[in-house]
């Protein structure tokens, strides 16, 4: 009765206040229409409390005259609650099949990389092992609440424990756990410690993230990505690139991550600013990129955008580099497209691509700078695709 | 046992009018635990309510990221300019949601309530071992609630780095504007607030150690009160080294010094700082971060415990495991940190150690779980709210835990980290479930705090709405995770195949604004209740603990008298042979003659006898 009136009361009060709010402000002719929709939400949403409370008085005036005719307590709420569960249970039940065939079909399509193929094994290991748990201790404690619940000539039943039981259900989740460890421990370690194979080396390829871009940095001829030095940087070298260091000078500049499919990469990643997150999620790569350290991430791309296309059905899929560690203003915005292409097009795309070193650097660097210097460089580029494979040495080598 | 004597007398003292109360000594600088609780309580009511609508205005912007909201502009001004939020603001609410939700509703909110509560209550003491210290708790708190706030009034407004606060972002002042003054008043609202934590814990710890009743051994204590005192204790040993963090950090902001920072350039200008390094901020920042999950979700985990043997009418079962599993928990809590660190380029070595760590933590999480379910297993279970939300928390425990499973593991979690997977994960695990713990033991204790009950039915709407709409809004979280797309984006715009989210986005902001609108029906249940509810009785749930055999009315000092003596465990629920389905803890053997089991005289050869002599004359062989 009293929450009746006191929902009442809010209800007015409320009511009131939303048509000052409506009348006050008609001097505003567009915010009138916002102050008419919002006074009708709130109307509506009060409309609602008035309902529920009409329906709470109502249970009220039926217990009270149950009591009053000394019969036996209407509504069992116990009996409610615990089927309510139980309906919880079995629409639950089909919301998660629903989820996992519906949304579950949306999620990230196979990995495109090797490693990738690993982590999704145990992916679905591990999807498996803790979808089992989750439904059937859910089906336990849902359906425990309802067999058991309050019975008044009834007693429950006095079990304080069992070691036994206790010993098993610590047991089997260790024994669980452990495979799933071993199983995650030495798959890291296979992403993480890779022995370099001299004959299949990986492309070095040095990325470096600052507010809000990623900087792409191919090495030359001699497959060495320079040094760089953050005192260096000035408005024509933001990345800071020390052009002294011999394996700086033929470095690309790229506008896109183009990676020939089935060769190792190895990415350089570091930052200019504030940490950033390399996210490459269709390769399973993930890796900050952190100011003042450098990291490593080597991996092999065994899916063409071409196939990936084919295979998603998607004539627009792409692979996509994101930044995925909260940076500023436009970490929602800090992309990068990645192409994944037979070994011949990477050839074809790299021999495109412009040396950083520029003329004007040349000159901040003391660096010789003629006139058949810059077309001296570009041949140097265009025979890069030829000269990939060959072997860092033989290409200084040559050099000189 | 002479502290027991020693409160006896300091009761004396005050029992007999010489302790005049005014209106500011009781209810505003109160040293009585239970206002002191009740004090946390609102003040974690009121910040729940604003981290809530934080959340809905960023859940707005995510759902309808193109819309104009003109109202928003009303309300915020310059941060939601033509109706939109503005991307940096976007970040701040998301930070300062993550900080009050985290901090100052789970911990101080939950601990400081109900440790409060029900530590003196339940172990039998009078009060606290230092009620000043206990007050000053409150107030470094409420203090650190009020700049945290403040900082939404300032020009560059609110720390907007995340609530990771991760340097450099949240060092350098040009890195964003949330990194200007704001970030300061985020610094120093933290360290207060770990200075009432420190408080808080250090009484916690020495009441619980030092003020126990006659025969409250340490194992006849109930689960709440081990998962409180376990529980200050992890923040006494973590939460120092968040102060040390955020010395270290306001140094590199404010004094030039370069703990965390080097090598760093803002397009072309050139900072100063060489040397540091921003990994070390996520290891002192982490130490404590991981058991401050636990810090949150362990009162919880006691609250729940209780409350559901008492509503299943049965003993918890494994008491002893239930123990051994916080201890456990607490224990391998402080060296799992680096699981959040998977990817930051840590030694991979590193990486491969806390993948270890941290999956051992799952078995006793695991044990707990099972327990719950067996505890309910055979019993006579009354729904009343409190033991709803119970059950609620057991389902989300388990929900999110099993998603834990997956972000321990270091090689899915290079694709899972700082995704939507881990907000899915986090909000189950320690957000849903910590708050239906807390909403738990709100309904439960209701009565001893207010000496008032709250409305049942409400109750019911309010649970079951909340229950449903958590999951409709954390539910689908996951697969946006599992689809790459990482956590803190303003919008889902920029991406193409980020579109295909748009649906379920607005499906989960509308979940959680109607999640939001049911807590109206708590909120008002509570308050109205407050002064209006039906009044209690003295054990209106016919519960075990102590706290239920003082009186219905608030008396500082707790019991009139002499303060009961402890007999026997808590959990004595439909013992064969007793008359009522449950024995206060302050019964002694000798009234409960007929239900005594060999086992309770814990090898007391005299009890066992006079048991046995009393058996052969009043049992005759049943059945
Ligand atoms: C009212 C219900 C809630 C809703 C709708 C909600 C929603 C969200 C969402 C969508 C995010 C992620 C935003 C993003 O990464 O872009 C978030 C962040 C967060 N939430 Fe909640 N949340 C709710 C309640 C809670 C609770 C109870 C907790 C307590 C643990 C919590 C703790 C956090 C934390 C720690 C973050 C991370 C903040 C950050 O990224 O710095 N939230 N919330
Ligand atoms: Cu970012
Ligand atoms: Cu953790």
């Amino acid at each position: 009765m009293a929450a009746l009136a006191a929902l009442f009361i809010m209800c007015s009060s409320v009511n009131a206040f939303a048509q000052d709010a409506a009348t006050a402000t008609t001097k505003a002719v567009d915010m009138a229409k916002v102050h008419k929709t919002t006074a009708f939400y709130v109307l509506l949403f009060l409309l609602l409390c008035l309902f529920i409370a009409i329906i709470g008085k109502a249970l009220k005036v039926y217990e009270l005259t149950r009591e009053t005719q000394d019969k036996p307590e209407g509504i069992n709420w116990n009996t409610i609650n615990a089927v309510i569960f139980v309906l919880f249970l079995i629409v639950g039940l089909y919301g998660v099949y629903w989820e996992y065939s519906v949304h579950g079909k949306m999620i990230l399509p196979e990995a495109a990389s090797e490693h990738g193929k690993k982590i999704d094994e145990m992916f679905n290991v591990t999807l498996w092992v803790t979808t089992l748990v989750f439904i059937l201790t859910h089906i336990v404690l849902f359906i425990f609440t309802y067999v058991y619940r309050y019975n008044k000539n009834r007693r429950a039943y006095y079990y304080p424990h069992n070691n036994t039981i206790e010993r098993i259900w610590t047991i089997v989740p260790a024994i669980v756990l452990t495979y799933l460890v071993l199983m995650g421990f030495f798959t890291w370690r296979s992403i993480f410690y890779k022995a370099e194979d001299p004959k299949n080396r990986a492309i070095s390829i040095e990325v470096t993230s600052s507010q809000f871009l990623w900087d792409i940095r191919y090495p030359g001829p001699d497959a060495v990505v320079g040094k760089r030095n953050y005192k260096l940087t000035t408005a024509i070298n933001g990345l800071g690139i020390d052009f002294n260091d011999k394996n700086s000078i033929d470095d690309l500049l790229a506008d896109e991550i183009v990676l020939p499919v089935n060769k190792p990469v190895r990415f350089i990643l570091s930052s200019k600013d504030v940490i950033h997150s390399f996210y490459m999620p269709h390769f399973r790569v993930q890796l900050n990129t952190v100011p003042g350290m450098t990291s490593y991430f080597e991996f092999t791309p065994t899916i063409t955008t071409e196939e990936m296309r084919t295979k998603t059905n998607d004539p627009k899929f792409n692979y996509i580099l994101l930044c995925s560690k909260i940076c500023g203003t436009n970490h929602f915005n800090m992309q990068k497209n990645v192409r994944v292409v037979s070994e011949g097009e990477y050839k074809e795309w790299l021999a495109a691509q412009h040396p950083y070193l520029t003329d004007d650097l040349r000159k901040a660097f003391n660096l010789p700078v003629s006139v058949e210097a810059a077309p001296a460089v570009k041949d140097t580029t265009a025979t890069t695709a030829a000269k990939v494979e060959l072997d860092v040495k033989n290409q200084l080598a040559l050099k000189k | 046992m002479s502290t027991i004597s020693l409160h006896d007398t300091h009761h004396d003292d005050h029992g007999h009018g010489h302790h005049h109360e005014t209106f500011l000594t009781k209810y505003v600088f109160s040293q009585d635990h239970k206002m002191i609780a009740k004090q946390f309580l609102i003040t974690g009511i009121i910040m729940a309510v604003i981290a809530m609508l934080l959340s809905i205005l960023f859940r707005i912007q995510l759902a309808w990221p193109d819309k104009s909201f003109p109202l928003l502009e009303t309300f915020l001004g310059k941060w939601a300019e033509g109706g939109r939020i503005k991307p940096d603001f976007f970040l701040a609410l998301v930070t300062i949601h993550g900080t009050i939700m985290v901090f100052f509703v789970l911990t101080a909110g939950l601990s400081g309530t109900f440790s409060n509560l029900l530590i003196p209550l339940q172990v039998g003491a009078r009060d606290m071992a230092s009620p000043f210290m206990n007050m000053l708790s409150y107030w470094f708190f409420f203090v650190a609630c009020v700049i945290m706030m403040g900082s939404f009034f300032i020009q560059t407004g609110p720390a907007s780095a995340g609530w990771t606060v991760y340097p450099p972002l949240s060092a350098v002042p040009k890195a964003m504007p949330g990194s200007g003054l704001g970030m300061t008043l985020w610094l120093i609202s933290m360290i207060l607030f770990v200075a009432s934590s420190l408080m808080g814990g250090i009484n916690y710890v020495s009441t619980i150690l030092n003020m126990r009743t006659k025969g409250m051994s340490l194992w006849k204590m109930p689960l709440t009160i081990w998962a409180f005192f376990l529980t200050a204790i992890l923040g006494i040993l973590s939460f120092p080294v968040l102060v040390a963090g955020v010395v270290l950090l306001i140094f590199d902001r404010s004094f030039g010094t370069s703990f965390y920072l080097s090598d760093i350039v803002f397009g072309t200008e050139i900072l100063s700082n060489e040397g540091g390094s921003p990994i070390l901020w996520q290891h002192l920042f982490w130490f404590l971060g991981h058991p401050e999950v636990y810090i949150v979700i362990m009162p919880a985990m006691g609250l729940s415990s209780e409350i559901i043997a008492v509503n299943s009418r049965k003993p918890i079962f494994g008491y002893h495991a239930m123990v051994y599993s916080l201890i456990g928990i607490t224990v391998l809590s402080l060296i799992v940190w680096g699981h959040h660190m998977f990817v930051t380029g840590m030694n991979p070595f590193l990486g491969g150690v806390f993948m270890i760590t941290t999956l051992i933590i799952a078995v006793p999480s695991a044990v707990k779980t099972f327990n719950w379910l067996a505890t309910l297993w055979r019993g006579n279970i009354r729904f009343t709210p409190g033991m709803l939300f119970a059950i609620g928390m057991v389902s989300f425990f388990i929900s999110g835990g099993v998603t834990g499973i997956w972000l321990g593991n270091a090689s899915l979690d290079i694709n899972l980290h700082d995704t939507y997977f881990v907000v899915a994960h986090f909000h189950l695990v320690m957000g849903a479930a910590a708050i239906f713990g807390m909403l738990a033991g709100v309904y439960h204790w209701f009565p001893k705090m207010f000496g008032r009950m709250m409305d049942v039915k409400l109750a019911y709407l309010h649970f079951w709405v909340t229950f449903i709409c958590a999951y409709l809004v954390f539910f689908p979280l996951h697969f946006i995770g599992l689809d790459g797309v990482p956590r803190r984006y303003y919008a889902f715009t920029e991406f193409e195949f980020m579109d295909k989210w748009i649906t379920v986005n607005i499906l989960v902001t509308w979940s959680a604004i109607i999640a939001a609108l049911a807590q109206i029906a708590f909120l008002f249940n509570f308050f109205y209740s407050i002064f209006k509810g039906k009044k209690a009785t003295q054990n209106p749930w016919q519960a075990n603990t102590l706290e239920w055999t003082t009186p219905v009315e608030r008396l500082h000092g707790n019991w009139p008298g002499e303060i009961p003596t402890v007999y026997r465990w808590p959990y004595d629920y439909s013992k064969p042979g007793a008359e009522e389905d449950f024995i206060g803890q302050n019964v002694p053997f000798s009234q409960t003659m007929s239900s005594n089991l060999p086992h309770d005289f814990e090898g007391n050869e005299e009890g066992e006898r006079i048991q046995r002599e009393w058996e052969a004359v009043n049992k005759p062989v049943q059945e």
